[in-house]
């Protein structure tokens, strides 16, 4: 075959952890054709980032490539010498990363640090990589491509600077581009514009790449072809419609049931219960700058209402103030009929314990310090005055409630956790102060979507059997639409729209509702495509 | 505790050697009064004495045995020295974690009287005291520690912030946890790392700096012996050193020994505190 560019065979990478190399990848083979995107995924930990990294012929700090051979076209790059690999590097393969705020240098303009590898490399000198640049700037959509690249990061969204990324690795017009989750950390509305200005350009160009992602929806629209990764072994490996519309083995199988999770939608309340939880006119900001603007919500007893809006739109800043953590410049919040004071200082632990909160990021929701049994343990003590054996059996019981094996994880820090079981536990100290209102501040998108899905069947569960009342702010409509009963549209601070979940997802919607909705990604390889042609971008 | 094992376990040669160095001026400190041949401040012997037994680094110019003086110049020059440095300690650490966790005019006010107390240059500041007050040991260690503390004050109220911007201290004062605890429980065992370290690196310039303090006469008071003092006395030697013959050579030497019980003890801690760094940094490699 002519056009064959990589050919990885039965590659092994090991990682150093306690004192000794640990297999992440254990003989994978991987070849991609010149002009073919091969889209790689699999749940953290997978290997997806290594494997996608050691086609460049580089592996990250304390690991190591133990075996296998890596031929890009016809040159073996394992054991290359530094010289050979910079070559290369930037040149013929680049390299987009996940945060392209981290990924770029502060201190330089875009357009500075477009030019360094073509001028570097001696593609072409400044003045022509300059030129050159607003080229692509004006390919890739950028609003006002001639002055842009005069910006420096900082003065870009996070969806402009991705785009500028991906002109950067196209400066040098390399064979092969990795790009590794570029669009996680976007909102839906947001990725949209990166996905179809990496298509188009990989496309017009004619450039391999490998697009590495968890969110089985981008990588249909992107793939040519998929490779499914667990625990740094294949599952399998098929053409992008083919393995769609026909998944061979039982894990892939799985992943692509996880957005089917529905949950039974819960029984009418009972007569005569008033709403849980009353926000009148609430107005808030921090300084001088306003977040929220007059929202009015009421939340029925037993239900769950989700929260959606891209980032910005003030969700989050609603979830501080419901907690006393912000409190609001006007308006007022009622919980069961009783005000809330707006300082959670003012407020009562009595009246504080029923409003939980759980946070997007258990990483750092959880004190890397305290052991599982004084996480979960200091809300019972703080709230129920629970001592010794007492406290003790409600923290074995709640283990058990999360699914977690008590005997194995009372004793663990969080460093020694997973990160859907860190989860858990936030889930758990936030039911230890048995709670009546929970609210789950984008709790799952940190997760992959197996992981995720297990978390929302167990908070589907506990709502059953405790009669919670959640609040659930996100920005992925398919968690919204497995689990809500009412539904929240922000934009801007304010209230676009509300009403029942099926009220919400049948149209006629508000033109932003619409434009939200629009933007999930589905599973249909023609989605995007179809989308852009619609909107008239094509 | 297991934790502590494992990681010596696979500290570094360098951090070992540290280790090695701290733990004999420890014991050397702790048994001063078993381990020295002669007292600390008694005339024994002629003065001036060559390196040879029974006085093995000779005497001095009052005829005291300088090897007894220096184990015990480890015991007042570091016990000091420590106490000094735990006690900028508790008033640096104290102040700057509650600035931190509190805010407001408190975080304001001390910051701004710690900034006043940092502009002053340390070694005249304690100088201008030391004269007004007199040079008792209790003076010196108030006056040390009170300057040493704004730097742990600076230190404790960065790292502090930084803990504090993390979403389990949102989880306790949204459960409305009180001061004490947030201080206590929540940003202390997370800030332990660096402070540990600084205290190592604090320590060893306390100790200099009471050196300094003592080579300049301000400092402790003969006939305690100090390394600081010591090597104030023994400078003049140098004068008469004659490299002709090895006992003749000792006179030139004499000023070298306290000068480098001070300097290996100051490399000895930094290997430690490198370590110690090293570590809480989380680096793999």
């Amino acid at each position: 075959m002519t056009d064959l560019l990589l050919q990885m065979t039965d590659i092994r990478i090991e990682g150093r952890s306690d004192r000794q190399w640990k297999p992440i990848i254990n003989g994978i083979d991987l070849s991609l054709n010149r002009g073919e995107i091969l889209g790689l995924i699999g749940e953290s930990g997978a290997g997806k980032s290594t494997l996608g990294l050691a086609a460049m012929g580089y592996t990250k700090g304390g690991c190591r490539i133990s075996g296998g051979s890596i031929r890009f076209d016809g040159q073996e790059l394992r054991g290359a010498p530094h010289s050979t690999l910079r070559k290369l590097r930037g040149k013929r393969i680049a390299y987009v990363a996940q945060s392209a705020a981290a990924a770029f240098n502060p201190a330089y303009k875009l357009i500075d640090q477009y030019c360094e590898g073509p001028v570097k490399h001696g593609v072409m000198g400044r003045a022509e990589a300059q030129r050159d640049a607003v080229e692509l700037y004006r390919k890739i959509r950028l609003p006002d491509p001639d002055q842009i690249g005069f910006r420096y990061p900082h003065q870009v969204s996070g969806g402009q600077l991705q785009r500028a990324m991906t002109a950067m690795a196209m400066s040098c017009r390399p064979d092969l581009i990795v790009f590794d989750e570029p669009t996680t950390a976007l909102d839906v509305t947001t990725q949209i514009e990166v996905l179809a200005a990496i298509r188009d350009i990989v496309r017009e160009y004619n450039t391999a790449a490998i697009y590495i992602t968890h969110d089985l929806a981008v990588v249909a629209q992107m793939a040519d072809r998929i490779k499914v990764l667990l625990r740094g072994d294949e599952v399998e490996d098929a053409p992008a419609r083919e393995m769609l519309a026909n998944p061979q083995e039982d894990y892939t199988k799985s992943l692509w049931a996880v957005r089917e999770f529905r949950r039974d939608p819960m029984p009418p309340q009972k007569e005569g219960t008033g709403p849980l939880l009353e926000i009148a006119n609430v107005t808030a900001g921090y300084g001088a700058v306003t977040v929220l603007d007059g929202i009015d919500l009421t939340i029925a007893r037993g239900s769950t209402m989700a929260i959606v809006g891209e980032s910005g739109s003030g969700k989050s800043t609603l979830a501080r103030v419901i907690m006393g953590l912000l409190p609001p410049w006007e308006g007022a919040i009622a919980f069961d009929g009783t005000p809330l004071p707006p300082s959670s200082r003012r407020r009562t632990p009595a009246l504080q314990r029923h409003v939980q909160m759980i946070h997007q990021s258990a990483d750092t929701a959880l004190n890397p310090r305290q052991r599982i049994r004084e996480v979960i343990g200091r809300p019972l003590e703080f709230f129920l005055g629970l001592k010794g054996a007492a406290k003790k059996a409600r923290i074995r019981e709640l283990l058990t409630l999360i699914e977690l094996d008590p005997d194995e994880f009372i004793d663990r820090l969080p460093s020694e956790l997973s990160g859907g079981q860190k989860q858990r536990v936030c889930i758990a100290r936030a039911l230890a102060a048995e709670p009546e209102f929970i609210i789950c501040d984008e709790v799952t998108s940190a997760l992959d979507q197996l992981v995720a899905e297990g978390i929302l069947r167990l908070l589907d569960r506990l709502q059953r059997e405790m009669s919670l009342t959640y609040m659930f702010i996100t920005h992925d409509l398919a968690t919204v639409r497995s689990i809500a009963d009412t539904v929240v549209v922000m934009q801007g601070g304010k209230v676009v729209e509300q009403g029942t979940k099926d009220e919400i997802f049948t149209p006629p919607h508000p033109p932003y509702t619409e434009l939200l909705l629009s933007s999930v990604p589905e599973m249909d390889p023609d989605w995007l495509t179809r989308l852009l042609a619609e909107r008239g971008e094509i | 505790m297991t934790d502590l094992f494992h990681n010596l376990r696979d500290a570094p040669v360098s951090a070992w050697i540290g280790i090695v160095i701290v733990g004999i001026y420890t014991i050397l400190a702790i048994g001063a009064p078993v381990l020295a041949p002669y007292p600390e401040a008694a005339s024994i012997g002629s003065q001036y004495q060559p390196w040879a037994a029974p006085h093995y680094l000779g005497t001095d110019a009052l005829g005291r045995d300088v090897m007894s003086r220096l184990i015990y110049g480890a015991r007042n020059t570091v016990g000091i020295a420590l106490l000094t440095t735990a006690l900028a300690f508790a008033m640096g650490a104290t102040l700057g974690l509650l600035a931190a966790t509190l805010g407001g005019w408190f975080d304001a006010v001390s910051a701004r009287v710690v900034d006043v107390l940092m502009a002053i240059p340390a070694l005249i500041f304690a100088l201008l005291i030391l004269t007004i007050t007199g040079t008792s040991v209790l003076a010196l260690v108030l006056v040390i520690a009170v300057l040493d503390s704004t730097r742990v004050y600076r230190l404790s109220r960065a790292v502090a912030q930084g803990i504090l911007t993390m979403d389990y201290i949102e989880v306790a004062r949204m459960r409305g946890e009180g001061l004490w605890w947030l201080i206590r429980k929540e940003v202390l065992p997370n800030a332990a790392a660096p402070m540990i370290a600084e205290f190592g690196l604090r320590f060893c310039f306390v100790f200099l700096f009471i050196s300094a303090l003592s080579f300049l006469g301000l400092g402790i008071q003969p006939p305690t012996a100090d390394w600081g003092g010591m090597v104030r006395e023994s400078a003049k030697l140098i004068g008469f050193a004659n490299f002709a013959t090895w006992q003749t050579a000792t006179f030139g030497l004499a000023p070298l020994l306290p000068a480098g019980a001070i300097a290996l003890l100051t490399i000895g801690v930094n290997l430690i505190v490198d370590w110690v760094l090293h570590l809480s940094s989380g680096l793999r490699e």
